[in-house]
């Protein structure tokens, strides 16, 4: 049933220089994606470092896990239970109030308007125990299923295409097959920018063992650029391209046909079906956009190759059938015999840190606790293990309908947690609407602003922040980890699970008397281990006893953990044993391809959304940090250069991109990396950091009609030009407040906020902004009529506590950054703000790429201009690349492209010639 | 014989006047064409011609008046130069070619130059005769001003120009208590904009000198000599002594008497001769093309192209760019051409006011038309010449303000 051997820690991930532990770091995990990496960190300059034990990274971090130390300031922290007063402003409250308030908000709600009238809505940054308390809160005790999580929006095609395919939400492999496969397919990621860490490692076992990658993507994005083979297909194609591999390895007699009998059903019905969809390489040609060249090689190499990974990520699961092209791409792998093998499985890179731990919980609307759903027999059995009092006794809604019966009014009352609906939704415009409606609104968080807590909320609850919270995650290949506090709860934030308690008790539920997160846990251990018999996938029995000791010391497992046992599994299915009722893994024939849209005269291009590699979600503590915001800095809109020169975007201008249900202002970066007719955005800008940039706003709210989860990939959207008469930045001690009609967005910079702006405003009006971020009126000023440039700085004694530069065309800001750094200027720096000449050569090093050592594109240019040929000699010589290496395949580009590279290639070339 | 025939070939030229323009005029016409002329300069003050400019350091104490002498005694003795001092030309008659002095001598010339220079404008108010109220042009009154020594002398120095500014600082220098009271709402508004005045009024009273803008001076108050002044609005200050530095006259009485043409002063062309010919006007006494100059560059530069026409040389003159120096030490103010601007120009403006800087180029077209720079003149000069000289300067624009991009360290 099992692959029954925990899988080894592979010593040669170990870094020769890792610093050694220090005794006074705690070791926790990343907060940021699904891998789920391990960190030692310490309160103060040590700050976070890789975790050279952790098996998720073995001492890696990211661009992101590696700034870590710069985003746990308690600037813009909740730290007080708020109360909204009547002319809307905060005012604070003590918890025994805020508690109450809560408490009786939602009893008298459900007394009046029954408990479907009462929502939750969770994140996936909430850890294993927060959740679970939430979940039994509501399904047990408050008695409706409208539980649900912005996964929903991240991964509820893979759960569900997982529970048709294998009976449960099982990944079967692990880490270690992307170590070991010779074949590594990525569906729909990016994972250079979004997975880079695991990323690593494939181009680590590229490197070494000479695995081959396969990239397909709408995008050709980085990952794309280190693959053997990119398949830059059509959105809404992938069912059609994995039809027409599985006709292909039917064809090819490739199939695992001992597997299939043995341990599945339902082939030759899915067989027939992709023969419809896909019955040949032209057909599959035809449908996808892709040569049949690239076509054949790539089915060649997926038949050829035993140890296959097929890893996929939102590129599959954001879409109206993203559920199909899960299971699409599951039945290549069932039919080969290709699941939960070493090197061999379909594989779900989770986007969240605990997308997983939610599921388990059961933290989705559409299943109960502990990979049960709302069967009777389940509804029964966790009603007595739970002692509950009211029992959901159906599925709840999903995001995208609980916003909509918010805006009916059917549901009155919302309790957010730990996330951002008003922006992260699809037509987020209408969902931070609907928020206006409702008679309750509770946000419990860890800012005091964000565009849900600003769309209306009624009482904020202060809650831990990473650093400070206890608990534990699961990452994308079923590993639990600890994540411990390292740092002191500020004011009186507590743990998200302390504060539901707190709820429900004060409702008069019995059940919430938690003295620590290791309670919550053991019994979320016992529940999965509760009248299981094998029947359910999801079993951590094994730690249904832990001491608190234990718990504190546990080490990163992977699920499932018998009980009766401390050790986990790397992998499932490899010998069948599915959570089906018949115990077969089950073939699932894909709908014929489609999108949720049409384009349309109006709407002629598709609007692509997703992640870049220095930030992370809405940019709450990513957005905070100076290093990462200088990777890419403002909101923007990627285009192919046709349609740019179709709808007049110029490159480094501004983009207005308008789809049916919102526009945004961004600035357009005109790139190769389109295909024509489709643009992309990402996602990660709010009203708290740009004027216009709301891409959630942008996006279709049509949903995948198993899973529920939008297409945010491909909404007609329309791009127009935009001119302002200038553009530039501000640097300022304080945030600023920008007019009305003023294009911006807030950079993080240290000691202070960095703006990025455009806008038509008169001079005057610009002096007045000016005037009054000002702190003093010692001001010096360059005003250019020639050049229509403004800028200057605001001085208080020495120190610049404002600068900005204004102009046609946007000042360079490399040495204003420099000099706000400093605490005092000497007056030669004081004069080259206004002359913008520093007289020292690091002034503008180029866009930052490598966010570890802060190094730019140009010292990189000119280190390749020097004689590096590689990513390893540019990590020789300026160390650039050799930490995270999450600038790996941009440096690699800059290799590529740089006529230094190409001009001594061809001189060796002719050298051997002659 | 030669030389006798080249003295008696010498056209005989009277200069009248021997300040800073007929001295560089002599100069100019002896260098040029050493033995034309027979020439005598007709200077009214005692003493040899002085740099007038340098008056206000006289003042201030740093240097004495010897050391702002043009040129030494024996200078005016060479070949062909004669002056006489303490004697003022009193009438030219233009038809006999003669010029009467004070001392009723008369002097026959073939070519007169009329180098008088200005009138220190005193104004027309009541007690502006008191004794304590002095001008500040010429040696006579810079000496009575030296005799103001101590803490106690209280001064009030009325006119916010350069000259105003100069004696201003020059007696703050020597410790006295000094007022500067100017009608305007900024001090030198014929050089300075608004922005560029403010900072320099700061600069000068961080030199310990006292502002006051918009103080129109009624009166004059004392019993027999100065005791204070009195500004139209009202506001009265105790003074020992005033001083008058609201500007300057040309001197053209004597071009009046003659019945050249004048306007505010000797009307001359572009040869710098009068409506009589034979008579020529230079410096603060001439009116070129509608404009009488205060300022010594102009006499210089007129004085040059007279000296060459008169040496026979081809030259002509057609205006001066003027240019403005403050020389207030440690207050660096240059001023030079269209200052202000039009809607027609667009300017390039960098201030520091904490620093005392501010910097202004007044650009038309491609090319510089005017120029401010108080606290750092750094590139003045340059400045200057593309203003004059007219030149494209669309390839330097951007390191017009701020000079070339410092040099990366090898």
């Amino acid at each position: 049933m099992f692959d029954g051997v925990e899988a080894p820690a592979p010593n040669e991930y170990l870094q020769a220089d890792a610093s050694p532990v220090q005794a006074t770091a705690t070791r926790s995990t990343c907060p940021y994606c699904g891998v789920g990496c391990g960190v030692l960190a310490s309160p103060g300059a040590k700050g976070v470092i890789g975790d050279p034990a952790h098996p998720a990274n073995f001492s890696r971090l990211c661009s992101k896990g590696s700034a870590l130390d710069e985003t746990l300031g308690l600037e813009g922290r909740l730290l007080y239970p708020m109360r909204r007063q009547a002319d809307g402003a905060w005012a604070r409250v003590d918890w025994d109030a805020a508690l109450d308030e809560a408490a009786s908000g939602l009893r008298r709600i459900i007394d009046q308007y029954g408990s479907d009238s009462v929502a939750v809505y969770l994140s996936g940054q909430l850890l294993t125990e927060d959740y679970y308390v939430a979940n039994k809160l509501m399904k047990g005790f408050i008695g409706s299923a409208n539980v649900d999580t912005n996964s929903r929006l991240c991964m509820a095609s893979t759960v569900a295409g997982h529970k048709r395919a294998f009976g449960a939400d099982v990944v079967p492999g692990c880490y270690e097959d992307l170590d070991e496969a010779d074949l590594i397919v990525l569906v729909g990621s990016n994972a250079a920018w979004c997975h880079p860490v695991l990323f690593q490692r494939i181009m680590r076992n590229k490197e070494e063992r000479g695995a081959r990658l396969v990239v397909i993507d709408t995008r050709r994005t980085v990952t794309a650029e280190s693959a053997d083979l990119f398949l830059q297909l059509a959105p809404g194609a992938d069912q059609a391209l994995f039809c027409g591999l599985l006709v292909h390895l039917a064809k090819t007699a490739a199939f695992d046909d001992d597997y299939i009998r043995r341990h599945t059903e339902g082939l030759n019905d899915v067989l027939k079906a992709a023969r419809t969809i896909a019955p040949s390489i032209e057909a599959t040609a035809r449908s996808t956009g892709l040569r049949e060249v690239d076509i054949a090689s790539f089915f060649e190499m997926f038949a050829e190759t035993p140890r296959t990974v097929t890893a996929f990520s939102q590129g599959v699961n954001q879409s109206a059938q993203g559920t199909d092209k899960v299971n699409a791409i599951i039945n290549c792998h069932l039919a080969t015999g290709r699941v939960g093998k070493p090197g061999a499985s379909p594989f779900s890179l989770t986007g969240q840190p605990n997308a997983m731990g939610g599921r388990e919980v059961g933290g989705l609307a559409n299943s109960l606790a502990a990979h049960m759903g709302f069967d009777a027999e389940s509804i029964d059995r966790v009603g007595r293990f739970w002692n509950a009092s009211r029992m959901s006794k159906r599925e709840g809604l999903k995001a995208v309908q609980m916003f909509d019966a918010i805006a009916r009014g059917d549901i009155k009352a919302l309790w957010v947690v730990g996330t951002n609906p008003a922006a992260s939704l699809p037509n987020a415009n209408a969902a931070r609407a609907a928020l206006a409606k409702l008679e309750l609104f509770i946000v419990s968080d860890n800012v005091m602003s964000n565009d849900t807590i600003n769309g209306g909320a009624h009482l904020l609850l202060p809650a831990h922040a990473w650093g400070e919270k206890s608990g534990t995650v699961t990452n994308s290949e079923r590993r639990i980890s600890r994540q411990r506090a390292f740092l002191p709860a500020p004011g009186e934030t507590r743990a998200d699970w302390s504060i539901f308690s707190d709820v429900a008790r004060r409702m008069g539920f019995a059940g919430f008397d938690y003295r620590s997160a290791a309670d919550v846990f053991r019994e979320h251990a016992a529940l999965s281990v509760f009248e299981n018999n094998g029947a359910r996938a999801f079993n951590i029995g094994g730690f249904a006893r832990l001491s608190d000791a234990e718990y504190d010391a546990l080490e990163p497992t992977q699920w499932p953990i018998q009980a009766g046992e401390r050790t986990g599994r790397a992998r499932l299915f490899a010998d069948g044993g599915f959570f089906s009722q018949s115990g077969r893994a089950k073939f699932v024939a894909p709908a014929t391809p489609s999108l949720a849209t049409q384009v349309t005269e109006d709407f002629p291009l598709r609007l692509n959304t997703g992640r870049i590699r220095d930030q992370w979600h809405t940019m709450t503590r990513t957005g905070v940090s100076p290093r990462l915001a200088r990777h890419l800095a403002e909101p923007f809109v990627e285009i192919g250069a046709a349609d740019a020169d179709r709808f007049g975007i110029e490159d480094g201008g501004f983009a207005r991109v308008a789809t049916p249900y919102g526009d945004c202002v961004l600035r357009a970066v005109v790139t190769d990396r389109q295909p024509v007719g489709h643009i992309f955005a990402p996602i990660h800008w709010t009203d708290e950091t740009a004027a216009h940039a709301r891409i959630g706003a942008l996006v279709a709210p049509f949903v995948d009609p198993f899973s529920g989860q939008p297409e945010s990939k491909a909404t007609p959207a329309i791009v127009t030009p935009l001119r302002f008469a200038r553009q530039g930045f501000f640097l300022s001690r304080r945030p600023m407040a920008l007019p009305q009609g003023v294009w911006w967005a807030r950079i993080a910079v240290a000691n202070g906020f960095g703006y990025r702006v455009a806008g038509d405003l008169q001079d005057d009006d610009w002096a007045e902004t000016i005037r009054a971020a000002a702190a003093s009126d010692d001001v010096i000023q360059l005003i250019d009529e020639t050049k229509d440039l403004l800028s200057g700085a605001v001085f208080v004694d020495d120190r610049a506590t404002l600068i900005w530069g204004l102009a046609p065309l946007s000042p360079p800001w490399d040495l204003a950054l420099e000099l706000f750094a400093l605490e005092r200027l000497d007056s030669s720096e004081r004069l080259s703000l206004m002359s913008g000449r520093s007289g020292r050569p690091s002034a503008n090093d180029g866009p930052l790429v490598c966010s570890c050592f802060s190094v730019g594109q140009k010292k990189i240019e000119a280190a390749i201009a020097q004689g590096c040929r590689s990513v390893t000699d540019i990590g020789q010589a300026i160390r650039a690349g050799s930490n995270c290496g999450s600038c790996r395949p941009e440096i690699e580009r800059l290799i590529k492209v740089s006529p230094a590279a190409r001009s001594s290639t061809n001189r060796t070339t002719t050298g051997q010639l002659a | 014989m030669t030389g006798l025939q080249v003295s008696n070939s010498r056209e005989k030229l009277v200069v009248v006047g021997a300040g800073m323009a007929a001295t560089r005029f002599v100069e100019e016409l002896t260098s040029r064409a050493p033995n034309a002329y027979d020439i005598l300069v007709v200077g009214e003050e005692p003493q040899l011609a002085y740099n007038r400019v340098l008056l206000s350091s006289v003042l201030a104490g740093d240097l004495s008046v010897d050391d702002i002498e043009l040129k030494p005694r024996h200078w005016w003795r060479a070949p062909g130069v004669s002056a006489l001092s303490g004697c003022k030309a009193v009438e030219i008659d233009a038809a006999a070619r003669r010029v009467v002095l004070d001392n009723g001598a008369s002097v026959d010339y073939s070519k007169v130059v009329l180098a008088t220079g200005s009138h220190a404008v005193r104004l027309p108010i009541e007690g502006a005769d008191l004794p304590g109220v002095h001008t500040f042009r010429d040696v006579q009154d810079v000496e009575a001003l030296s005799r103001l020594e101590g803490k106690g002398a209280r001064a009030v120095v009325i006119g916010g120009g350069l000259l105003g500014l100069e004696a201003a600082y020059g007696l703050a220098r020597r410790g006295v208590d000094v007022t500067l009271a100017h009608v305007m709402d900024r001090l030198m508004e014929r050089q300075l904009d608004a922005a560029a005045a403010d900072i320099l009024r700061r600069l000068v009273e961080e030199k310990g000198v006292r502002v006051l803008l918009n103080a129109n001076t009624a009166r004059i108050n004392g019993a027999g000599r100065v005791e204070g002044v009195e500004f139209a609005d009202g506001r009265t200050i105790p003074a020992d002594v005033v001083i008058f530095a609201v500007g300057i006259r040309p001197n053209a009485d004597l071009a009046r008497q003659a019945g050249l043409d004048v306007g505010r002063g000797a009307i001359v062309d572009d040869g710098l001769e009068t409506s009589e010919a034979g008579v020529f006007a230079i410096g603060e006494c001439a009116e070129h093309r509608g404009v009488c100059y205060g300022l010594v560059e102009p006499a210089y530069e007129q004085g040059r192209v007279l000296a060459m026409r008169l040496a026979g040389q081809n030259a002509s003159y057609g205006g001066s760019v003027v240019s403005t120096n403050l020389k207030v030490s440690g207050v660096r103010v240059f001023s030079a051409g269209d200052y202000l601007g039009d809607d027609d120009s667009r300017r390039i403006v960098c201030q520091d006011p904490r620093m005392g800087i501010y910097r202004k180029l007044v650009m038309r077209g491609d090319r510089l038309v005017g120029a401010i720079l108080v606290g750092d003149t750094n590139g003045a000069a340059d400045f200057l010449d593309l203003i004059r000289s007219g030149a494209d300067i669309s390839s330097m624009r951007d390191e017009l303000m701020f000079g070339a991009p410092v040099q990366k360290a090898a």
